[in-house]
């Protein structure tokens, strides 16, 4: 456990370096927040009926959305995966630990520092800006703390199937593919890109018990109080279980691909 | 009981065949040719504690996929191997434990930040206690000579100082046998005399147990008091040098350089094997003249200025013992 937790550490670190990209990934995600507030704004000016969740709380949803919007499993590991390309993962293969849980720790710091880094300062500017563009606090201190849990859950859900990203470029040559095709349908399914509450009933009914929920908009609905607080038992379960089938599938996979590994080259 | 015994490994990899052109690339889109290339034809030998063996071949010949085998990386089709007891590939975490690895083309330190992280970092995965961690690194670092290298991030080391500090890392853990594939591979003569040095020490000292794999022939007939040639997946030769020598090619070569044209050049004893203005190349058999006989008589016809007394390049070694396999 205490390497894992060391290459965590050492990865923290290493994240930390990366100011340019923290300041760069500021600007973008305040700039997609204004875009997809201000069209939250014509939707809601231009409907009559009754929608699922106040501008107020679509407000904060985007801005949620924006500050934590680098923890979620865009892609898997580039290093690791370049890894395992180059034949460099002969290395990892000789110490004497799990790989599936070495490069797990290290994306847990992958995607945890940067949203630190982007999404802490960010937040707190939302908070402060003027009224129609402003995020609210949660709405109760039990909300805030079932959000806190929930999106701690969230990062380790987005870590597993970011791991399995990373793993499938030991079957695949480019790897580029997964990392196209799977974070696209994720986020869609997940209420990043449109809360959930917008879509349709029976979609939306199915869409709860699948994975991708947990990611984005369980966390995000805690926050707002749209469900109570007490509810984080039950969803926060429904997280550890998809949370803990990817590891599981994962760590099948690794140890499959272990045996039919070819090094590549020398 | 031998440290390391290896009966009848072999390996066997699939490879995608694919003629130029894009009407090929077209065919292998719709139907894929395989290839079986038959990395390891059974292979076995046996190493003992504190065994310094050289291990060499031309490329593609199977070295590097001996090596990942033993260090627990590929799994084998079929045949044995048992390192201190434990087969690598099915005890793997256990295995690793007690080996040190090098791979001369790879790195196992991190680019992004400085040598002494790396270590901390490995002390943590063997979990090594600090007391002998301290005692081990502060070793190795003044052995190696790394103490203006620990602060600086990897990627600004030199390939020699990298390599050093590569060294360090494989045997942080103390491990009672160690890998080194193509260590000396693009270093320079300085460079390449501090790892053999190093390696040298450590296995005396240390009793450590070493595999190589090289190139350079220099590195083997520095270290080695085994040598195993595999070629095209099977040993061909397992002894020390002089019998390699004597079995392949027992000639020398001495280059010349004259002071002014040679005029005699043809002697019975020597072969010439080229000639340019002031400079000649013989080969000669050591066992029937020896180099300072043959200087002696070269130099009672022409005045010579400099000479060098080598031996035939592994490259040519493994390619006549090629041919004598007729591979």
């Amino acid at each position: 456990m205490k390497a894992y937790i060391s290459i965590f550490r050492l990865r923290v670190a290493v994240q930390l370096q990366y100011r340019a990209a923290a300041a760069a990934a500021l600007f973008t995600q305040f700039f997609f927040g204004f875009v997809i507030i201000m069209v939250y704004h014509a939707f809601y000016a231009s409907s009559s009926q009754v929608q699922p969740m106040s501008l107020q709380q679509a407000v904060a949803y985007a801005w949620l959305g924006q500050a934590t919007f680098r923890m979620q499993p865009w892609n898997g590991d580039q290093e690791v995966m370049a890894m395992i390309r180059s034949g460099n993962v002969a290395y990892e293969m000789c110490r004497p630990l799990n790989l599936y849980f070495l490069w797990y720790s290290r994306l847990v710091s992958l995607r945890l520092v940067p949203t630190m880094m982007t999404g802490i300062p960010m937040f707190i500017v939302v908070l402060f800006l003027p009224t129609g563009f402003k995020a609210a606090l949660p709405v109760s201190a039990a909300a805030g703390g079932a959000w806190f849990l929930s999106i701690f859950m969230a990062l380790l859900l987005g870590c597993a199937i970011s791991n399995l990203i990373t793993i499938s470029s030991m079957w695949t040559i480019a790897g580029d593919g997964m990392q196209r095709i799977f974070p696209a349908v994720i986020m869609v399914l997940s209420g990043l890109i449109v809360p959930l509450a917008f879509f349709p009933d029976r979609l939306q009914q199915l869409l709860r018990f699948l994975p991708f929920s947990g990611l984005v908009d369980i966390p995000f609905r805690f926050y707002l109080g749209m469900i109570p607080a007490s509810d984080i038992f039950s969803l926060g379960l429904l997280q550890l279980f998809w949370t803990g089938v990817f590891v599981i599938i994962g760590i099948r996979l690794v140890s499959m691909g272990m045996k039919r590994v070819v090094v590549q080259g020398g | 009981m031998s440290q390391i015994v290896v009966e009848d490994l072999k390996k066997s990899f699939k490879v995608a065949r694919r003629q130029s052109g894009l009407l090929n690339s077209f065919k292998g889109f719709i139907k894929r040719e395989y290839e079986t290339i038959q990395a390891l034809k059974g292979i076995s030998f046996e190493l003992e504690q504190g065994d310094l063996t050289g291990y060499i071949g031309p490329n593609g010949a199977g070295k590097s996929t001996t090596v990942k085998i033993l260090s627990g990386i590929l799994v084998p089709d079929s045949g044995k191997c048992e390192i201190l007891g434990r087969t690598p590939w099915r005890q793997r975490k256990e295995h690793v434990r007690h080996i040190g690895v090098v791979f001369g083309q790879r790195t196992q330190l991190w680019w992004d930040v400085p040598v002494i992280d790396s270590f901390d970092l490995l002390k943590d995965i063997y979990r090594i206690p600090q007391q002998s961690y301290t005692r081990m690194k502060d070793e190795l670092v003044d052995v190696l000579s790394l103490q203006t290298l620990l602060e600086m991030p990897v990627r600004q080391l030199s390939l020699g100082q990298k390599m050093r500090c590569e060294l360090a890392a494989s045997l942080l853990h103390q491990p009672p046998i160690l890998f080194l594939d193509e260590p000396t591979i693009g270093l320079d003569a300085v460079s390449k005399i501090a790892v053999r040095d190093f390696i040298r020490k450590i296995n005396r000292e240390r009793k450590v147990t070493v595999i190589l794999t090289t190139h350079d022939m220099d590195d083997i007939e520095a270290l080695c008091s085994r040598i195993m040639v595999i070629g095209k997946g099977t040993i061909l030769f397992d002894g020390n040098i002089s019998q390699l020598r004597n079995a392949v090619i027992p000639e020398r070569i001495v280059k010349i350089d004259f002071l002014e044209e040679p005029r005699k050049l043809d002697y019975s004893v020597a072969r010439l094997t080229g000639q340019s203005e002031n400079h000649a190349e013989f080969r000669f058999n050591p066992l029937k003249i020896s180099a300072n006989e043959l200087i002696r008589t070269i130099s009672a016809n022409n005045q010579i200025k400099d000479f060098i007394v080598e031996n035939p390049p592994i490259e040519e070694i493994v390619a006549k013992m090629y041919h004598g396999f007729k591979l």
